[in-house]
């Protein structure tokens, strides 16, 4: 779909189904505090939508807050100019204001009670529309449109896909007894609750299709490996082996999950299927063997082990074989998470007594420290590589933050009085 | 049962609503089906029964259940000994009954590896048991890493509450 948004040119549509009638809202939103940017920021104006005013305003309002939060554009002023997808733009006006790129749209009805929002986007300086897009939602779906336009923007202007319309989910802390894995857009809104448990609910992963999350409960006073449907609530267990099992990785093509089980001793990696099927055992080394991570191309794993004394990431083929220690500074790194071009990793690494989120160029191995925080955890990788997505502390208290893998952009999202941990962004979705 | 009742039902209405959607008036449009369909499932618990006094007597030594460890350390002190050794005693005298170790760490690092600690804790206590008489069987070593701390603060003395192994009987878990 992507591919194909790129060679379209003009206006085409895409409906969005009415599913979120279903929907239960969690109780308390994420908020998103930025804070940094890119040294380069692209000047850029989003022109009040035409149309029906509360509607267009709320969808310029999530396409502009989306596309500022990027920390890739600076929004310029575009007060007291009406103008729609069909207006002329006035290039000189827009370049007095100092704007290199502008989207002009407008929202209507689309004939069948849903609502359709159309946009153009202009490069100011070549004077030259740069194509647009309508999608058609309901009205319940209409920041999903306004997500879909930002996409449409950020991929137009930055050469590589948005993640605005992709999902996140995390675990919240709402008591002393009471664990919630929720579900939200990419911008914190639109939270609903996946599952709801007395016990601890710890290491979300998204299925690559980004139906299904696999993730330790322990509402069996056990850690035990789940992979619940979210259309439907279906929940299977894919691992309750005598002692402990954890730590799931999805294989890229979805079939196979990797978990880290005690059953024969130790904490050890095995593979088995997305049903449960088909356990099999991938490390052999005495110790500690967990946080299993697939390569994105499926043939090696990445994971965290203690065999040589301290924690540390190393790679082991999935044929098995001999592991290839990774890190090698410091005496603790852990939480490998491969970026989707396979070319970097993201870990936590303690330094100075603090838990910080570190990047790897795989080739160079070359290490970037991000964060100065002190309890830094469970990065990953937003599906474009852009941003990673880590659970930290303010104040005693947990938070989602995303970073840049530059560092420069740093985004926080907490939600009021709760304790927020164990974040996944979600994969691109169709 | 009631609970698989409810969520076979929601999964029956979701399924239903969610149909075909309604794609009439567009032109050639790909329909999407993101963003919705969340539906919340609530887990279950485990429910508790009675234990023999000799469990629950505070003046029983196998009342007391705790295991605590050093820092970074696995195996289980000395001082425990004597504990551990009733816990692998009884266990040997009463064959019916079945034990859960839950072995916890404190909340520094990834939540994941410390569960792999806390696994190593449970382990210990395990193995000790076993070798004093417990059959592997009744037996079972988890862990609840950082999961769920006895002592929420953020000292030293919190941290060592926190280096832990629970003996928990059947009915307990």
């Amino acid at each position: 779909m992507r591919l194909t948004l790129l060679k379209l040119r003009g206006l085409f549509l895409i409906a969005f189904s009415a599913l979120a009638l279903l929907q239960v809202p969690a109780r308390a939103e994420l908020t998103i505090e930025i804070t940094g940017a890119g040294a380069n920021r692209i000047p850029l104006a989003i022109a009040d939508f035409g149309g029906d005013p509360a509607t267009s305003r709320a969808l310029t309002s999530v396409i502009r807050s989306d596309l500022e939060r990027s920390g890739l554009f600076k929004l310029i002023d575009s007060s007291g100019i009406a103008m729609t997808e069909s207006t002329s733009p006035a290039y000189g006006d827009w370049k007095n204001r100092g704007a290199d790129a502008l989207a002009a749209g407008s929202i209507g009805a689309s004939g069948d009670g849903r609502q359709e929002a159309r946009f153009r986007l202009y490069d100011i300086n070549k004077q030259s529309s740069l194509g647009g897009a309508a999608f058609v939602a309901s009205t319940p779906m209409l920041r999903a449109a306004g997500h879909r336009i930002a996409d449409v923007i950020y991929e137009k202007l930055i050469g590589e896909p948005g993640v605005f319309a992709t999902r996140i989910a995390y675990v919240v802390k709402a008591g002393a007894n009471r664990y919630e894995l929720h579900i939200a857009d990419a911008d914190g809104q639109n939270a609903q609750a996946a599952l709801k448990s007395k016990e601890p609910i710890i290491s979300p992963v998204w299925s690559p299709d980004g139906s299904r999350l696999a993730y330790v409960s322990f509402e069996n006073k056990k850690p035990v490996v789940y992979v619940h449907s979210l259309a439907s609530g279906q929940r299977i267990v894919v691992a309750n082996f005598k002692g402990s099992n954890s730590a799931p990785a999805w294989s890229p093509d979805g079939r196979k999950l990797a978990v880290v089980l005690s059953k024969e001793g130790g904490s050890q990696i095995f593979t088995v299927n997305a049903d449960g099927s088909g356990v099999q055992r991938l490390t052999t080394s005495s110790g500690i063997n967990t946080e299993p991570f697939f390569s994105p191309d499926g043939q090696s794993i990445y994971f965290t082990s203690d065999r040589g004394g301290s924690p540390q990431i190393y790679r082991s083929s999935i044929n098995g074989g001999d592991a290839q220690r990774i890190t090698f500074e410091g005496s603790y790194n852990v939480s490998p998470r491969i970026s989707p071009d396979g070319k970097s990793m993201a870990f936590i690494s303690r330094r100075e007594s603090g838990f910080r989120l570190a990047v790897m160029d795989l080739a160079s191995k070359q290490v970037q420290i991000l964060t100065d925080s002190n309890k830094d955890e469970s990065p990953s990788f937003a599906p474009n590589g852009r941003m990673i997505l880590i659970a930290t502390e303010i104040g005693g208290r947990g938070v989602l933050s995303a970073v840049s893998i530059d560092g420069r952009i740093k985004q926080r999202l907490s939600i009021p009085a709760g304790d927020v941990r164990e974040p996944a962004w979600g994969p691109f979705t169709r | 049962m009631k609970q698989l009742i409810i969520t076979a039902l929601f999964a029956f209405l979701i399924a239903g609503c969610s149909s075909t959607p309604d794609t009439s008036g567009q032109d050639g449009a790909p329909v999407e089906t993101r963003g919705g369909g969340v539906s919340t499932v609530t887990a279950g618990g485990v429910d508790g029964s009675r234990l023999p006094a000799i469990l629950t007597d505070p003046k029983s030594i196998l009342s007391k259940r705790s295991v605590y460890f050093d820092y970074d350390k696995y195996e289980v002190r000395d001082e425990y000994k004597e504990l551990v050794t009733a816990h692998a005693k009884f266990l040997l005298d009463n064959r019916k009954f079945k034990m859960l170790i839950q072995g916890n760490t404190d909340d520094r690092g990834s939540r994941e590896y410390n569960l792999a600690l806390g696994q190593k804790r449970a382990d210990a206590i395990k193995k000790m048991l076993t070798l004093l008489g417990a059959r592997e069987e009744q037996v079972e070593s988890v862990s609840l890493g950082e999961e769920k701390p006895k002592n929420e603060g953020q000292n030293e003395a919190a941290w060592a509450e926190n280096r832990r192994g629970d003996m928990l009987y059947n009915g307990e878990f």
